[in-house]
């Protein structure tokens, strides 16, 4: 299968605008008199079609770029561009409608509605991107089968396993065509085999020309993906091609 | 995201939580339906009482024994005060003393035993004149009443209350049959329409006799000329406080009595009895639904309460929509329709059991209760504005929780 934006992998070629910008990215945290630099200046740039792993042990302040990355958080220095659009100036509404459009996210924690059917959970993100419902139930049962679990739309989470229940995660990060899909330790709470699964689906849906930052403390995850940036006390210390992509 | 969207995503979150909802609706349920029958008892008894006024006659003055002073107008027994007699009953026909009064009905009653065929009726024999019939307001199913023939010749005839003469004779002809009271045969003249019960009797188990008969046959005696009850019945309603002088002023000159307060007997205008019981009622009812009223509130906070559990419960919940893009708005909104499910399932099952326990209590303790639709439709209203008011607070602290606090709770 050869998909036309696979070919556009390197970021050097044609010289394209990044999907993903941070400038000076600076994220101070207050809690009375006591402040702590969670970012301190971050640059970095991301490519559609990308697949990009942030590195780094906790504390290094990579959950705090994954939720500046998902506009869960805002920057209190420096500037986020996502697809173009400065981020840091929206208010509620306008980055609700950012993060239903823009963004998919993949938590460690899985975050299904446990009283909801599998479909129902993927079509989470239509509803409120205000989609038909009948078009929701197709674009959500489409999504499923593109993960794999074509034969699951009825099943609650309680019913499938770990790794199922990532995989209907992924199908709702996916389900609204966004412009990255942002994974937070996605395979934190799986085991071995498992991992290897959801891993695999990150692979596939990276050679389909899929935006994907993935957020981890595990090199033997980060090596899944083609770059790996590297954080480490709220700086980027080292951003390379792994050994995988240079192949 | 539409309304209805919310409106499905709040209720697949109160039915997810079936037990939880059901209790806090159950809150609702008894405030509501608690109101609904208070207000419909109070409705109720008020229409039993202005009933009342029209089945004792119109425009009625009521002349009893003794100086008793129950407002409620309990006549005491008879024999019990001897102090009105036929005579006064009489003098208060003049039209020249009473002007206003048209019409007189005084009343001898004891309680009897009848006996016709191999039937025996307990009942209470009322002793009294031709103008009874008017006076009362009452009027005849069959045959006809007393006459003043009957009353100068001391007839052994009788009028029977329609009850009475169903229990004594079933379904056969009464008129014409003959029935046995004290040893004595009166013959069954007619029979009285169904006039339903005041507080005190039933107005259709009767036997009605002609005065002079009663006091010389049935009762006999020193007491043979004194009288239980004098009804005056007044030209019109605007005369009734002019009756009322006149009936005082003649009777205190019969009885030689010059100070109004010692008077040997009293007088009552039914109503003045019917507004002061109605006022009673009221107050009543008044009281009643507030204190329904009370339940009612309780049961919001009940919801108030079970809303803040819920978005602090599902405060991963709020925090994964927003992730997903739902804005605050739609977070709010979702909690508000679920506050507002439970309010309106609350006033629809109170108003339903409130109506249907206003259909069967009446039976079971004997005082009818009116259901106006306004009650209920306001009462629905009104619990449909407590889930939202009471849901206001949570909902807007959920669509305040910051995102990432929200995902990161445990």
């Amino acid at each position: 299968m050869v998909d036309p934006s696979a070919t556009r992998l390197a970021p050097e070629t044609d010289v394209p605008a990044p999907v993903i910008e941070l400038r000076g990215a600076g994220k101070t945290y207050r809690s009375g008199s006591i402040e702590f630099e969670a970012l301190k200046g971050i640059d970095l740039a991301i490519y559609e079609g990308e697949y990009v792993a942030i590195m780094g042990p906790s504390g290094s302040g990579k959950s705090t770029i994954m939720n500046v990355l998902g506009c869960l958080d805002t920057l209190t220095r420096g500037e986020y561009r996502l697809g173009g659009t400065d981020v840091n100036d929206l208010d509620e509404v306008e980055l609700a409608e950012i993060r239903n459009r823009q963004i998919g996210f993949v938590f460690q924690g899985f975050n299904l509605l446990l009283s909801l059917p599998a479909w129902r959970n993927v079509e989470l993100p239509l509803i409120y991107g205000g989609i038909p419902r009948h078009e929701r139930k197709q674009r959500a049962e489409q999504a499923l089968d593109r993960v794999g679990l074509g034969d699951r739309f009825e099943n609650r989470p309680g019913e499938l396993s770990g790794g199922q229940q990532q995989r209907v995660a992924v199908a709702r990060a996916l389900v609204g065509e966004p412009t990255m899909v942002l994974a937070d330790e996605p395979t934190g709470n799986l085991d071995s085999v498992s991992t290897q699964d959801v891993l695999a689906l990150f692979d596939e849906l990276h050679a389909r020309g899929r935006t994907i930052v993935l957020i981890t403390h595990e090199l033997e995850v980060a090596q899944r993906a083609a770059r790996i940036v590297w954080v480490r006390d709220g700086e980027v210390i080292r951003d390379e091609l792994t050994e995988e992509a240079a192949a | 995201m539409s309304w209805l969207e919310s409106f499905r995503t709040s209720w697949s979150a109160v039915y997810s939580h079936a037990l939880r909802s059901t209790l806090t609706v159950l809150g609702i349920l008894i405030g509501i339906a608690a109101v609904i029958l208070t207000v419909g008892l109070g409705l109720g008894t008020q229409k039993d009482v202005s009933a009342q006024i029209s089945s004792l006659g119109s425009n009625l003055l009521i002349v009893a024994p003794g100086s008793s002073t129950d407002t409620a107008g309990v006549r005491g027994g008879f024999g019990s005060s001897s102090t009105l007699t036929i005579a006064d009953a009489e003098a208060l026909e003049s039209s020249v003393n009473a002007p206003d009064i048209s019409g007189v009905a005084a009343e001898k009653t004891t309680s009897l035993s009848l006996e016709a065929n191999d039937t025996n009726w307990t009942t209470s024999v009322t002793g009294t004149t031709a103008s009874w019939l008017d006076v009362r307001a009452r009027t005849l199913s069959a045959g006809e009443f007393i006459s003043a023939d009957d009353e100068e010749k001391s007839a052994s005839v009788v009028v029977l209350g329609s009850e009475t003469a169903d229990e004594l004779f079933g379904s056969q002809r009464v008129v014409g049959q003959s029935v046995v009271i004290s040893d004595k045969t009166f013959q069954v003249i007619g029979v009285l329409d169904s006039a339903g019960s005041d507080s005190s009797s039933n107005l259709d188990d009767v036997a009605i006799v002609p005065f002079s008969t009663a006091a010389s046959v049935l009762v006999g005696g020193t007491e043979s000329s004194a009288v239980s009850t004098i009804y005056l019945q007044a030209s019109n309603g605007g005369q009734l406080s002019a009756a009322y002088q006149e009936a005082e002023t003649l009777l205190l000159n019969l009885h030689s009595i010059s100070d109004s307060t010692a008077a040997d007997f009293t007088i009552s205008s039914q109503d003045a009895l019917v507004s002061t019981a109605t006022a009673v009622y009221e107050t009543l009812t008044i009281l009643l639904t507030g204190v329904a009223a009370l339940s009612l509130l309780v049961g919001g906070i009940g919801v108030m309460n079970i809303m803040l559990v819920s978005v602090s419960e599902r405060t991963r919940e709020i925090g994964l929509r927003k992730a997903l893009g739902a804005p605050p708005g739609a977070i709010r909104r979702q909690f508000l329709i679920e506050a507002a499910i439970l309010g309106l399932s609350g006033g629809l099952l109170g108003a339903l059991l409130g109506v249907t326990a206003a259909l069967i209590l009446p039976g079971v303790i004997g005082s009818s209760i009116v259901v106006s639709p306004a009650a209920v439709g306001l009462s629905i209203g009104v619990a449909i504005v407590i889930g939202i008011s009471f849901g206001v607070y949570p909902a807007t602290r959920a669509a305040r929780l910051a995102p990432i606090d929200a995902l990161r709770s445990e």
